[in-house]
């Protein structure tokens, strides 16, 4: 019944998604009332697909199996908590989840742009409105992925969520990756909306600026998350494999990085416009092209879903997102043609550019060999990978590369720096660069891997540079407020969100990856087996193996082991196991089937700002096994009432045969015999601590690898402060003109100034050049204001009241 | 030099460093890539090649011998199977019945795997299909 209802608000919801894109394209012209429905139409659209998400997720709460992907994803045993994780496990689900996201994304930036930018948001939502009736007919259409099919007779219990899956993170981390390529949605949509209107000013990217950084906020965090959950739960110790799906989430964003920086030289100074809209439709396209690398099975992958149906669907959405784009921007280049060029190779645009470069070259890279099986089999005939020595050879130098840029580009001023300037800014962080370089070379190993030591070298500059810029602001302030230094530090931050939140997030971008450099150069990895009581030693620790564990609970067998480490006088214990999950949704199975499910390993793991101390182990469990399988012939013997069985068996041979006879019986028959399973399946279990057998353990020793979550939160924390809106009583409540954001951005750009000139970034001479041609600027746009309205107040005038307020 | 030829120089400069830099990339991901086999084109093959191994592992044939695993891979679709020896840690989804990757080359027979390059891929881990 629910899931008719179901059903059938999915199919309104479809409806609602085309018709918004119908009643968008009739109102292009300015016909209100056209635009007005479309808007309605998202609203329905968003209210339905919210429905279609309630009822799923209280089919999964509620253990209603004749949902097919209930049936399939959950079970009864499946703890609560991921009940509803559940369904973004399934493909049906992840699709709604997209669509439904989607439409919170779409309302969501109808609303930012309410008042604004009237021409272009009927294109915008027409654009927004197609992918969400794309998603949604997907799952109407698509064969076999309705999220709402139903089973029957309805099954007694589900097969249950995979126990992989079954992490704090997995909760959180595909939302966040969907969510991540959903929003890049929305720039997207206005900047084809741009693109056909031919208003390729910067209006567009001011009012989908904020949903491109939360996408890539939210991308950056989903894929921080699968790393933890890897290195967490996957019992290898790695965070990173170079998987195609990793991979995948890896491209947009970097490119979504890359737009997110040019976007600002397109905002200030009006220049990469054709750049600018290349980069976002390579942003969405790479964000559907992970959406599709996930579903269709086409690369091997541990993530990939068996066949699938959806995947030529996706593809030949990409194909038409790509084609069109790419025919529509080539018919457009006369407008997206900027009358300025770069002034100087020493500016923050210039940095800019090379960062974009290198941020492009990176995903081009990791496209190419993500790709290669399907290259390779084009040409040779042949299908060949390529592993991570080959992608690591490549991204390592750009990485590094990319870690002096976070450093220059915030020490540099926009426009252009002359050498008195740069010399000033450059010496601390050079000086400090410097001193770690000869001092790591000398005090530690690291000159063996001059990689990681260039890397260390390169973000010990960052660090040092972006900390100088911190100081430098906070001073200035006090030097012009006072008060106290961290309080001086809050009030240039909350004042320049943008500018601060920025390199906050640089700061987090280089600190993880110091974190990956040393983990990855200087970490100890090794397998060994001990028997009980014996010890190795790992990296200058004593690792004793001092005896094994048994755990049982209502889903799984846990054989683990208490381990010693010791160094020096430090000693802690870890408990690393390898629990066997039972299989849902079979019954009247053997003792030998409780083994067949799932294993997965619970790492034992101490973290520690200097290294984390990592370990799985693998059980040999064979001897239990061996029990087992005897055991389940002597039980087979024993339920057929075979002579020579224990007298009990009489009592379970008698049940067996009166429920053959009577199916009434046979749930009761069944359940006592499984309680017969289970306790002798936990006997057997228990054998394992005194069978002495060896175990094989992975021993890992992990330089600063916490360094990498931490970097990442710092990131995400940077991210959050430059997406906060700036309050206070700039933010005019009337709809703004393009002059009046015109006027606005050039007043920003000589607040800028005037912080970088405080802040000693910009010498005298520089600024007072600058300071000039900015103002110059401002005046021109306050005339054109002034002449269109025709009743302003003389330029000056307006000049001297709003300048002077430098952003301190 | 006048402004309109110093771009023009930059950008061949620049063109064709990354033209180069593409031919690199290129040219060492046909060499240090390793081809994709399965197990009854690899019995085929002359010994001393490195390959990456896909199939399917036989059920029942995992056996432990030592820190060694060993265990048969066939191909996908069932048919010949090989004999493979891998020393280490395996991933929480490896199984009989799963299908793997993994590199190594041919000795006497057997397929000998290197450390840390067994992938299994797991078409189940998601969805339920095969045993619905």
């Amino acid at each position: 019944m629910t899931a008719s209802l179901g059903s059938a608000a999915l199919a309104l919801a479809f409806l609602s998604a085309v018709f918004a894109v119908v009643a968008a394209l009739a109102g292009r012209h300015g016909d209100r009332r056209w635009v007005d429905a479309s808007r309605y139409a998202v609203y329905a659209l968003f209210a339905l697909l919210t429905f279609c998400v309630v009822t799923i997720e209280v089919a999964f709460a509620g253990d209603d199996f004749s949902f097919a992907l209930v049936q399939q994803h959950s079970s009864i045993d499946t703890p609560g908590f991921y009940k509803l994780a559940a369904m973004w496990s399934s493909q049906e689900g992840s699709l709604l989840l997209w669509a439904w996201v989607l439409s919170i994304a779409t309302l969501a930036a109808l609303y930012a742009t309410r008042d604004k930018l009237r021409e272009l948001v009927p294109y915008a939502t027409a654009v927004m409105a197609a992918v969400a009736a794309f998603f949604t007919g997907l799952m109407l259409f698509g064969g076999g992925v309705n999220p709402f099919s139903t089973l029957s007779p309805v099954p007694a219990d589900g097969v249950g969520l995979n126990p992989l899956l079954q992490h704090p993170s997995m909760m959180i981390h595909p939302p966040m990756l969907y969510s991540g390529y959903v929003a890049f949605t929305v720039p997207f949509a206005f900047a084809i909306g741009a693109l056909i209107t031919r208003r390729l000013d910067a209006s567009w990217i001011r009012a989908t600026r904020r949903f491109a950084l939360i996408a890539w906020a939210l991308l950056g965090f989903g894929l921080l998350l699968g790393a933890r959950w890897s290195y967490t739960e996957l019992g290898w110790g790695g965070y990173w494999a170079w998987d195609p799906v990793e991979n995948a989430a890896l491209m947009p964003w970097l490119i979504g990085t890359a737009f997110l920086h040019s976007i600002m030289v397109q905002e200030k100074r009006g220049m990469l416009k054709a750049w600018n809209a290349c980069l976002i439709v390579a942003t969405f396209s790479l964000a559907l092209l992970g959406t599709f690398l996930v579903r269709s099975g086409v690369l091997q992958s541990i993530h990939a879903f068996g066949d699938s149906t959806v995947g030529p669907y996706i593809l030949g959405l990409i194909a038409v997102v790509t084609i069109g784009s790419a025919a529509l921007i080539v018919s457009r280049l006369e407008d997206l043609r900027s009358p300025k060029r770069i002034d100087s190779l020493a500016s923050r645009e210039a940095v800019f550019l090379v960062n974009n470069l290198l941020l492009v070259a990176l995903c081009a890279t990791i496209f190419w060999g993500t790709f290669f099986p399907l290259i390779s089999e084009l040409f040779t005939g042949e299908t060949a990978s390529l592993a991570a020595p080959w992608f690591d050879r490549y991204t390592t130098p750009l990485a590094i590369l990319l870690v002096l840029f976070t450093g220059i580009g915030p020490l540099l001023a926009w426009r252009r720096v002359s050498w008195a300037s740069a010399k000033r800014v450059f010496l601390a962080p050079a000086l400090v660069a410097a001193a770690v370089g000869v001092g790591l070379a000398l005090a530690t190993d690291a000159a063996g891997e001059p990689w990681a030591l260039a890397l260390f070298v390169f973000a010990a500059f960052a660090l040092t540079g972006l900390t100088q810029e911190f100081w430098r602001g906070a001073a200035a302030r006090r030097s012009l407020a006072g008060g106290s230094m961290p309080a001086a530090l809050v009030a240039i931050v909350s004042r320049n969100r943008r500018r601060y939140g920025g390199y906050i997030v640089h700061i987090g971008v280089a600190v993880l990856l110091i974190g990956i450099a040393a983990s990855s150069s200087f970490q100890t990895n090794r397998d060994v087996t001990l028997s009980p009581g014996q010890s190795a030693v790992v990296d200058g620790r004593t690792v004793t193996y001092e005896r094994p564990t048994v755990s049982f609970d209502e889903e799984a067998f846990g054989f683990g082991a208490v381990l010693g480490v010791e160094r020096g006088g430090e000693r802690f214990t870890l408990r690393p196991s390898r629990r066997f999950f039972r299989p849902g949704g079979v019954e009247g199975g053997t003792i030998a089937s409780f083994f067949d499910g799932e294993a997965t390993s619970e790492v034992g793991l101490k973290a520690g700002l200097g290294s984390d101390f990592w370990t799985a182990v693998q059980p040999d469990v064979s001897v239990v096994q061996r029990r087992v399988r005897a055991a389940d012939r002597g039980f087979r013997a024993c339920v057929g009432g075979a002579p020579g069985t224990p007298p009990q068996c009489r009592a379970v041979s008698r049940l067996m045969r009166a429920a053959a006879a009577d199916p009434s019986l046979r749930p009761v028959a069944l359940a006592q015999i499984e309680a017969l399973q289970t306790a002798t399946a936990k006997r057997l279990a228990n054998g394992y601590l005194t069978d002495e057998r060896p175990a094989t353990f992975r021993v890992i020793v992990d330089p600063l690898v916490t360094w990498m979550w931490i970097g990442g939160l710092i990131a995400l924390a940077g991210a959050l402060i430059a997406i906060w809106p700036a309050r206070g009583p700039r933010r005019s409540p009337v709809a703004a003109s393009e002059l009046e954001a015109l006027k606005e951005v050039k007043y920003r750009e000589i607040r800028d100034a005037e912080l970088d000139h405080a802040a000693g970034k910009l010498s005298d001479e520089d600024f007072a050049l600058l300071d000039a041609e900015l103002r110059n600027e401002a005046v021109e746009i306050l005339d054109r204001a002034n002449g269109k309205r025709a009743n302003g107040q003389p330029a000056a005038d307006r000049r001297g009241e709003e300048a002077g307020s430098p952003g301190l | 030099m006048d402004p309109q030829r110093k771009r023009k120089v930059r950008l061949v400069v620049a063109l064709g460093a990354a033209v180069l830099l593409a031919g690199a990339l290129v040219y060492t991901s046909f060499s240090a890539s390793t081809e994709a086999k399965q197990p009854s084109q690899l019995l085929s093959v002359a010994p001393g090649g490195s390959y990456d191994l896909t199939g399917r592992v036989v059920e029942g044939s995992i056996r432990r011998d030592g820190e060694r695993i060993r265990f048969r891979v066939a191909d996908r679709d069932g048919g010949e199977s090989i004999p493979v020896a891998y020393s280490g840690v395996v991933p929480d989804p490896f199984r009989g019945g799963r299908e793997i990757i993994l590199t190594g080359e041919v000795e006497r027979g057997v397929f000998a795997g290197q450390r840390d390059t067994l992938v299994t891929k797991c078409p189940s881990k998601f969805t339920a299909a095969h045993d619905s």
